[in-house]
């Protein structure tokens, strides 16, 4: 994909223009200030600043300067419609299309600029929608009339697009007229340039998108889930689908000047896929998507506001970005951390029940007379040293499984004090050694493994079973009393007992 | 093809008559001339090789798919005019199971189609979507997201959703594949349910084995109705041999290639993108 990346150089090159003395140098240089980063164009919005970090960000929240006001209403906007209108492509596999559409525009705003020589909202939103539904319209076309793959049709169309976008928004500034022209804000963006005519379309295209996503959440979530079947129940698929589309479009369009047509698809995709991983349902992914984007609006606007000379898209491209790492790394199902966490739980619980598995097997040794283990018997049985197996034993008795014998407290030599296993640690050892029992005879009996090959897999499977496939095997090997290798399996009465 | 003399009789139109339906689509092969009357209350296995069109009958009666020629009637109308009379089970690959919704907003999109626009579900919609999870046995799933069931339990959630439709005539895309012994006994335990009810079912089957058990029915197709009538009737070695044993290959062939020319002319539009 072609996407200008900032290049250093040519970045203070530009920023040096705003200084140069000639305005012959200016013309020739300030066509390079619109592929790179607009660093020489400081946000106006911070051109008030103050000094310290505090009252600058009283005076931002407090939105008594018209300008911060109209950057905040304007990014919360945005980040509202494209969060929402985000979640439908993030579900349905779509996101290359957000990044097809917000580079496909560019030809279009170029054209309605030249319209009639001004940044008029309304010219440029139609040109850009045009340009738009022109681009998604070719991808479908080439998709079907060639054997080329939908991403291969998307890869090309944005590049072209935007390739021709780049050419006549340079020649626009080129011209007479196109030296003040803000098109450079199209490219990555700045809140403070947005006007009040955009404000408005701004305000209106939102209410669109919640009125109708609202009016009509039932058939996007039926033809997003299963466009064949919202069909078959008379549902206009195609209708709903490319309204969506147009809606989609215009929420591009409109976020051009505040996020950039470089990252506009990041604001459609971020926040969309940190809601995805936070919830399992449509309608509060939606609710969090649209609550992220509109949150990424305001973050970047502060800092673009705080930082006096960085561009705003960026930043709130970069706020989304935040949200969704915390996303992954804090989600309460999906995130790192808790997968993390359920795996050391895990880990713990299957240590805890080998423990006590041993501890089943050493009275089962004396034939059950003895109930009562020392650490050092049990390192003996485990095949381990003494201090794991204190540190075995200690978890046994945090958790309440075990507990030390009473008189036995004087003990001073390590491996020499007493414990014998609680009632409940008693259920829970049976029941382990049920299970790996149980498993190994399934194994023997039911799928014809010999029967010293069955260990190792019980082994594994005894901490996996749960009650309804312990009551299950029971049914298919008639509660049986002997494992193969004819050991007594613990009964269910022992266990409950 | 033959129409059963009890149809006759009966006064009310047929739950669903195919006449002369071709299909063409790009890559694909296609149906030619399929003429088919199904009577009320029977359940139907279409029964075929792989490529043989059964899909593509389906989606086309439902118009999925455009129709290059003939016509498709429910209970006497327009497809597009009786779609509450019909339930539909895709097949089951055909969705993504990570879409974020939980078992019962999947049944409970059954319902929409009698909704009409701009209403939500009600309490009653709620209550029959629950008692179709009953009926599949999967109501302790109901709060389940999607992606967390197993294959048996997925197609499971598919049919209650076809359940809550509360239509006259079904038609199932392979309700069967990738689901365990114990669903499928399920599933086929409720589509002679079903049928007891009167309503009429019509099954896409791969396996050959269990057709003739599970159906009173047989369409034999292969691009064109090999045959099609009581499954006594129909399941015989000549018909199965002319199904699957490639005697239609120069049609085949023809058809492709005809496939092919026609999509060099005009694009077959993709429907459910």
């Amino acid at each position: 994909m072609c996407r200008s990346h900032p290049d250093r150089p040519a970045a203070r090159r530009a920023q040096t223009t705003v200084w140069l003395p000639s305005p012959y140098f200016r013309y020739a240089l300030a066509t390079l200030a619109i592929v790179v980063p607009t660093l020489a164009q400081a946000a106006q919005i911070s051109d008030l600043a103050e000094t310290s970090w505090t009252e600058q960000a009283i005076e931002f929240f407090s939105l008594e300067q018209p300008i911060v006001r109209t950057a905040i209403v304007g990014t919360v906007l945005i980040g509202f419609c494209c969060g929402i209108l985000g979640s439908f492509l993030v579900v349905r596999k779509l996101a290359l299309l957000g990044d097809t559409l917000s580079h496909a525009v560019l030809p279009g705003v170029a054209l309605g600029f030249l319209w009639n020589a001004s940044k008029d909202p309304w010219a440029i939103f139609i040109g850009a929608t045009a340009a738009g539904v022109l681009g998604v319209a070719l991808v479908g076309w080439i998709k079907q009339t060639t054997h080329l793959k939908e991403d291969s049709a998307m890869g090309m169309v944005l590049a072209g697009f935007y390739g021709l976008g780049i050419c006549m928004t340079t020649m626009i500034q080129n011209m007479a007229m196109g030296n003040k022209s803000g098109l450079d804000k199209f490219f990555f963006g700045q809140a403070a340039a947005l006007s009040s005519g955009d404000i408005q379309l701004l305000g209106i295209i939102s209410l669109v998108t919640i009125l109708l996503v609202l009016l009509f959440y039932k058939e996007f979530l039926a033809i997003s889930f299963d466009s064949g079947f919202a069909q078959t129940i008379g549902m206009p698929a195609r209708a709903l689908h490319y309204g969506l589309m147009a809606l989609l479009t215009f929420a591009v369009v409109v976020s051009l000047q505040a996020v950039g047509v470089v990252l506009v698809s990041a604001l459609l995709i971020t926040p969309a896929a940190a809601a995805f991983l936070l919830t399992d349902r449509m309608h509060w992914m939606l609710v969090l998507a649209a609550a992220f984007g509109m949150l990424s609006g305001v973050l970047g606007a502060f800092i673009s506001y705080l930082s006096n000379n960085l561009p705003t898209g960026p930043l709130i491209v970069l706020g989304a970005t935040l949200i969704f790492v915390l996303a992954l790394v804090f989600g309460p199902r999906h995130g790192l951390l808790s997968k993390i966490l359920r795996r050391r739980r895990q880990r713990k619980r299957i240590a805890l029940e080998n423990t006590l598995k041993s501890v089943f097997h050493l009275c089962e040794n004396s034939q059950f007379t003895r109930k009562v283990f020392e650490a050092s018997e049990l390192a003996l049985e485990r095949n381990s040293n003494l201090p794991a197996i204190e540190s075995e034993i200690r978890n046994l008795v945090k958790s309440q499984l075990a507990e030390r014998v009473a008189g036995t407290n004087g003990a001073r030599l390590s491996g020499q004090a007493q414990f014998q296993l609680t009632p409940q640690g008693w259920i829970r050892a049976c029941e382990i050694v049920r299970n790996h029992r149980l498993w190994e005879l399934y194994l023997t009996n039911a799928a014809d493994y010999e029967s010293d090959h069955v260990h190792d897999d019980a082994e594994e499977i005894e901490h996996l079973l749960g009650s309804d496939l312990v009551r299950r095997l029971e049914e298919r090997l008639q509660n049986p009393i002997h494992d193969p290798h004819g050991r007594l399996i613990p009964t269910r009465e022992q266990i409950t007992a | 093809m033959e129409t059963p003399n009890e149809m006759r009789a009966a006064k009310s139109p047929p739950p669903l008559e195919v006449h002369d339906l071709t299909v063409a689509y790009t890559k694909r092969p296609v149906l030619y001339g399929i003429d088919l009357e199904v009577p009320k209350g029977s359940i139907v296995g279409v029964v075929g090789p792989n490529g043989a069109g059964k899909s593509t009958l389906i989606k086309a009666i439902m118009g999925l798919l455009p129709v290059a020629s003939g016509w498709t009637k429910v209970f006497g109308q327009p497809f597009n005019q009786a779609v509450t009379r019909v339930g539909y089970v895709p097949q089951r690959e055909s969705v993504d199971w990570d879409f974020p919704v939980n078992a019962m907003d999947v049944v409970l999109m059954g319902r929409y189609g009698r909704l009409g626009p701009f209403k939500r579900p009600s309490k009653a919609d709620k209550e029959i979507a629950t008692a179709c999870l009953e009926k599949v046995k999967m109501l302790p799933y109901a709060n389940r997201q999607i992606s967390n069931l197993s294959g048996g339990q997925q197609q499971r959630v598919f049919l209650a959703r076809a359940l809550a439709q509360e239509s006259d005539l079904y038609l199932m895309d392979e309700p069967f594949v990738g689901v365990d012994a114990t669903t499928e006994a399920a599933i086929i335990e409720i589509l002679r349910e079903l049928q007891a009810q009167g309503k009429t079912l019509i099954v896409v089957h791969h396996d050959l084995t269990t057709a003739p058990e599970y159906f009173d029915r047989i369409l034999l197709l292969n691009m064109r109705v090999v045959a099609f009538g009581k499954t006594e009737d129909v399941f015989t070695f000549e018909n199965l041999q002319q199904a699957y044993g490639g005697r239609l290959s120069i049609l085949s062939e023809v058809a492709l290639e005809r496939a092919r020319k026609r999509a060099e002319g005009d694009t077959p539009e993709n429907v459910g993108q």
